[in-house]
């Protein structure tokens, strides 16, 4: 297909692809923590960047300008640290912060190599410049690892200035110094004094040649992998102006854009003038866009002087749709056209290990089994609690914005594009995000804001509507999976087919999101192996949502492997650990920056297992089920203990979390994540569905998309972290993908029914209140 | 012209009646802390104090407010049952994105304003009308229990 016949909607598709693969982007993180300093070196490769100047304005770059104090004017050591003379030292964020905790964490990593005072440390968003800070998303559970070499140089970097100063002021060996909460001292000539009162004399040393500084090793930790409270913790109960939507500046105005509820219309005429005269409101405007979902599609802007005007006008307004070209995709019709598509197995294959056909044909021939079934899960929403929003204000030759951006880079770079302007006039703060989710790794509505701010005199904050968040969403794409098993005489997995029926935007290759999962495949070590897929067109987007690919696609993969353990009559502890330890060479990853390891599997299910009281007895309509995954570099198990009483309604007594990411950075942090993705992962299990009807979402608020509130939510959810020895990687979603099999698998150990589909309250699953399990 | 009595200030807005007290507070007042999600009162981020009960600023129109006192989160701390429960948010690393907390916050006060030490039954029926789409519910939970402790 030529570059001239892509479709915008592909072009926009192949976008979101490319920003799925950068976030993915991690450092080879597979061998384990050594104390050599060679081996860290080593880590640290390429791509390293270690700013030693601050960008523009810093100390005023708070998430929001009424939140932001005097520009500070202390000593900046290096891009990540700068300390005042009343020896308060701030750390800066180079990440957005969406609710991961990433915040506390990076700070706690500079801090450490520093030898601060935790006490006295504040962390504070960094500015978006990747020329100083490098990689600047939040997404793929990637931050820290990507960070960990970077920050602990700039910590240990920002202490030997510091060491360097004291030992030139005291005269003395600077090998010879300590440091500790944020005080250097030297026993032998019993000297000592505050970072405080060095840093100017620090800021003027020479920066060391990272090479030769000496970063600590586990034992002399005394912030990581400990429990620390959250930075931010202190102004978000006291609802301080944090997030992209508290952003307040002096005249400015507030805007609603609306685009058609199917997507890919076009405006064909408004009842503007109508508009223009409505009370508060300021100018209304059509939008012709860009045509890229990604970026601006067309609509109607409203500007108004408060919120609430606009949405009224938001309400008043008609616009009449060229619908010629929008979207006319049906949920109802693609589930059975799947099913359709999946009576044929396609001719060409996506993986083929060993030989599947002789496989089910000596199984049939001797003592084996084999097992055959079809699953399948919705399109679902991101939802998060904050809608989209930013504000954008045009002054001087320079777009100015706030924006809760889970891709602060990536969003300036394709606003500079939008407007035709080059990125320097592109001027981007990062403010805290309600809620990411992988929504708001695409700033479609930071580009609207900006188109929007070139035509309106002052700052304007544009605000979705909650339905406009529903509505015009990046979904997790629904899949379709139609496997066939086969366990041999020994009650080994044998053969694995598996058909997945899902979504292309082009015709040619999966949507984004859209594919099977590329971490998927080494929970599955079977010999005999086919993979095949089939696509079909859809016009609605799709991308990522917490753990693409894998946060579906294991509800499948964990549960047909729990049918083929009971097939064979095995344990399920036993057949997964038998499973995840086949030795199949050509299954085994090529690509280095794998860290997936069958023992670390192993150890992760065992664990759980063990702390879930595995094998235990269990009373009637009690069930306990497990699943775990690999995904986005961490190994966890969960499992789920819950009873189900004669109306279906489930009662959850008990989850457990057994997980592998390395070395924890914020052992509080890490369970929160924990938690919170079980809590995510049930909820969309039990009862969330996105429904397309002729191109419009069916639902479009809370009401109608039904998210967990507390008295159904699990009050035990445990987590476990192995202690292995390897550097850390991320938590925002190695948790959530084995959570809703370990579900379905416990229910299925409950009651003997078997949930083939999410979400699970079509079968009459309702969870009961969780009082009553205490 | 309408006249509000907030955090215990008197205010004067130039206000439609319609409009939401959520909006007022926001965009006339600069008190941002109370958030919009939904918009129909069924998430409670927007939860505000009205004479002391948790209400929804997102459906209230400023107009039916009258001379009843309006307590945002901005100024719950200065309450005892506001400055416990906001500790033991704190203390509970409960927060994960934060922007559902204040509205949490603020029912969690209204519940130990009438019930000093709630049952996990008072606790459900009090926290129901929110959404927390981080899933911070067992530390929500354990939060209000360690608030009514101390």
């Amino acid at each position: 297909m030529s570059s001239q016949a892509r479709s915008k909607f592909a072009e926009s598709d192949d976008y979101i692809r490319d920003l799925m693969q950068q976030a993915r982007g991690l450092p080879a993180c597979g061998a384990p923590l050594s104390p050599q300093r060679r081996a860290l070196l080593k880590l640290a490769g390429a791509g390293l960047v270690l700013g030693f100047y601050l960008p523009h304005r810093a100390g005023a770059d708070a998430e929001t300008p009424q939140a932001a104090g005097k520009a500070s004017k202390s000593p900046v050591i290096n891009a990540f640290v700068r300390i005042a003379p009343d020896n308060t030292v701030t750390v800066y964020s180079k990440a957005p912060e969406i609710g991961q905790g990433i915040k506390t964490a990076l700070g706690l990593i500079v801090a450490e190599e520093l030898d601060a005072d935790w006490k006295r440390t504040v962390v504070e968003q960094a500015p978006i410049d990747a020329k100083v800070y490098g990689y600047q998303g939040a997404g793929g559970s990637t931050t820290i690892p990507r960070a960990w070499d970077q920050l602990r140089l700039a910590g240990a970097a920002a202490k030997a200035m510091l060491i360097a100063a004291a030992a030139k002021e005291w005269k003395v060996n600077p090998a010879e110094i300590t440091a500790e909460d944020s005080r250097l001292s030297h026993a032998a000539s019993q000297r000592s004094a505050t970072y405080g009162s060095l840093a100017e004399a620090a800021a003027q040393m020479p920066v060391p040649d990272l090479a030769t500084l000496k970063l600590k090793t586990r034992g002399e930790y005394r912030l990581l992998e400990r429990r620390h409270r959250g930075v931010d913790d202190p102004r978000i109960v006291r609802g301080q102006p944090l997030f992209g939507t508290d952003v307040r500046l002096p005249g400015m105005a507030y805007a609603t854009f609306t685009k058609c509820p199917a997507s890919g219309g076009k405006v064909k005429s408004a009842n503007l003038d109508e508009i223009r005269k409505l009370p508060g409101v300021i100018d209304a405007f059509v939008i012709e866009g860009t045509g890229k979902p990604t970026e601006v599609m067309p609509g109607v802007a409203i500007i108004a002087k408060n919120t609430w005007a606009a949405f009224e006008a938001k309400d008043a307004l008609k616009v009449a749709w060229d619908e010629s070209a929008a979207s006319k995709d049906s949920s109802s019709q693609f589930s059975a056209r799947a099913r359709e598509h999946a009576k044929t197995f396609p001719a060409n294959f996506d993986s083929n290990v060993g030989d599947v056909d002789k496989a089910f044909a000596n199984v049939s021939n001797h003592a084996g089994k084999i097992v055959e079934a079809w699953y399948e899960y919705p399109f679902v929403a991101h939802a998060s609690m904050e809608p989209q929003n930013t504000t954008a204000w045009w002054h001087d030759g320079i777009m100015e914005m706030w924006v809760p951006t889970q891709q602060p880079d990536r969003g300036k770079t394709l606003v500079a594009g939008t407007l035709g302007l080059p990125e320097e006039q592109v001027v981007v703060h990062q403010t805290r995000v309600g809620g990411g989710f992988g929504r708001r790794l695409l700033n479609d509505y930071m580009c609207e804001a900006a188109v929007i701010a070139r035509q309106v005199k002052g700052p304007v904050l544009l605000q979705w509507t909650r339905e406009d968040d529903f509505v015009h969403d990046f979904f997790r794409p629904a899949g379709y999976h139609q496997l066939k098993g086969a366990v041999d005489k020994d009650g080994r997995l044998d053969a694995w087919q598996e058909h997945f029926v899902t979504f292309t935007a082009d015709g040619r290759q999966p949507a984004s999101g859209s594919g099977y999962s590329s971490t998927l495949a080494y929970a599955c070590i079977a010999p005999n192996l086919r993979r095949a897929l089939t696509l079909m067109e859809l016009k609605t987007p799709v991308g990522p949502w917490r753990a693409p690919g894998s946060c579906a696609q294991f509800f499948a993969q964990q549960c047909f492997m729990h049918e083929l353990a009971l097939a064979a009559g095995r344990d399920h502890v036993e057949f997964l650990i038998d499973a995840v330890n086949r030795d199949v060479p050509e299954l085994a990853p090529k690509n280095p920056q794998i860290n997936f390891s069958p023992a670390r599997a192993t150890s992760v299910i065992k664990l759980c297992a063990e702390k879930a009281g595995w094998g235990k007895k269990l009373p009637k309509s009690r069930g306990l089920g497990l699943a775990w995954c690999y995904a986005h570099a961490g190994h966890v198990a969960q499992a789920v203990e819950l009873s189900v009483d004669a109306d279906k309604r489930i009662t959850i007594h008990r989850v457990v979390v057994a997980a592998d990411i390395g070395l924890v950075v914020d052992v509080a942090g890490a369970e929160s994540q924990a938690q919170g993705a079980c809590v995510d992962a049930l909820s969309v299990a039990m009862a969330q569905q996105i429904q397309l009807e002729n191109g419009r979402v069916r639902q479009r608020n809370y009401n109608a998309y039904p998210i967990l509130r507390l008295p159904v939510a699990p009050s035990v959810i445990e987590a476990y972290f192995v202690d292995s020895g390897f550097p850390p990687t991320g938590m925002g979603e190695p948790a959530l993908p084995a959570m809703a099999p370990a579900v379905a698998n416990a229910i299925f150990a409950a009651t003997g029914e078997r949930l083939r589909a999410m979400p699970f309250n079509q079968f009459g699953y309702t969870l009961a209140g969780q009082a009553s399990a205490l | 012209m309408i006249t509000l009595r907030i955090n215990g200030q008197p205010y004067t807005v130039d206000a439609p009646e319609d409009m939401p007290l959520l909006w007022v507070l926001r965009d006339l007042l600069g008190l941002s802390g109370t958030k919009y999600a939904c918009g129909i009162g069924r998430c409670g981020a927007c939860a505000v104090h009205v004479d002391g009960k948790m209400a929804h600023s997102c459906t209230l129109p400023v107009g039916s407010v009258g001379k009843r006192a309006i307590t945002t989160i901005e100024a719950i701390g200065a309450t005892p049952n506001g400055a416990k429960v906001q500790q033991a948010w704190i203390d509970g690393e409960v927060a994960q994105c934060g922007y559902c907390q204040p509205g949490q916050i603020m029912s969690a006060t209204a519940l130990l304003n009438r019930t000093p030490h709630p049952s996990d039954a008072d606790i459900d029926e009090a926290m129901n009308g929110h959404i927390c789409r981080c899933g911070t519910y067992v530390r929500i939970r354990q939060a209000i229990k360690n608030a009514a402790k101390t």
